[in-house]
């Protein structure tokens, strides 16, 4: 399984994501590949991801995937993103 | 990798800025003064923003504020600001700011290991308010895991 975590520049908090999402899909004993990627590279990086994990600024910029989008408010709040991963993995 | 070193030049506390472009200009000012980037790098952050719109506020008062690597980075660099007053970045779910991470790295992919050591710090609910009140220098580097 491939999670792709999209920001503006791809080195700070798409990081953060992908850190975090690791330990939660750890937790919840899944197995993904997690890459953080800027917007500009959106569409090569994640054809073939089931899940981007971002937030709602980079929405619109997405544009079509066949991922599931999943917004994240707060970056830091494990239970967040372990409630909306479980949601679009499950 | 460890954090970038946070040293007392690049912590600003009860920074007075009127906006949130005042306040991640503070965050630059300090990354310049810690030698980590060329005053150009404000406003290349600065810019992100605009361009992207307020996403780099990752958490409740916390703004991650960065730019990508270039010629304005000398050297990986993190810088910590709290506001005398908050400010508004158009957030929807998380403003008021009143803590700004300044972040360079040189190499995008070797800073992974040390954005990994800025989640320990803050997968901690307590961190950002502690940082907000802080009141000294020591204290912010003791909250961001400086070893003094």
């Amino acid at each position: 399984m491939k999670i792709v975590a999209i920001c503006g520049a791809g080195i700070g908090s798409s990081a953060i994501l992908k850190v975090n999402a690791e330990r939660v899909l750890a937790r919840l004993g899944i197995e993904a590949d997690v890459t953080a990627a800027d917007i500009a590279s959106v569409q090569t990086v994640a054809t073939d991801a089931q899940v981007i994990l971002t937030s709602a600024e980079f929405v619109d910029a997405i544009g079509k995937t066949f991922a599931d989008i999943v917004v994240i408010e707060n970056y830091f709040d494990a239970n967040e993103l372990m409630v909306k991963l479980e949601e679009a993995l499950g | 990798m460890p954090l970038p070193q946070l040293t007392e030049e690049s912590v600003v506390i009860g920074a007075k800025a009127e906006d949130w472009r005042a306040a991640v200009r503070e965050a630059g000012a300090a990354l310049t003064r810690s030698g980590a980037t060329l005053p150009a790098y404000a406003e290349e952050m600065v810019r992100m923003i605009d361009e992207h719109g307020p996403y780099v506020v990752i958490a409740p008062g916390l703004a991650l504020a960065h730019a990508r690597p270039g010629p304005a980075v000398l050297a990986n660099g993190l810088a910590v600001v709290t506001l005398a007053t908050p400010v508004n970045f158009g957030h929807p779910h998380n403003d008021p700011v009143s803590v700004i991470l300044g972040l360079a790295v040189a190499d995008a992919e070797a800073h992974l290991a040390s954005v990994a050591e800025l989640a320990n710090i803050f997968n901690d609910e307590g961190a950002i308010p502690a940082l907000a009140a802080a009141d000294s220098v020591e204290e912010v580097q003791r909250i961001m895991g400086v070893q003094l």
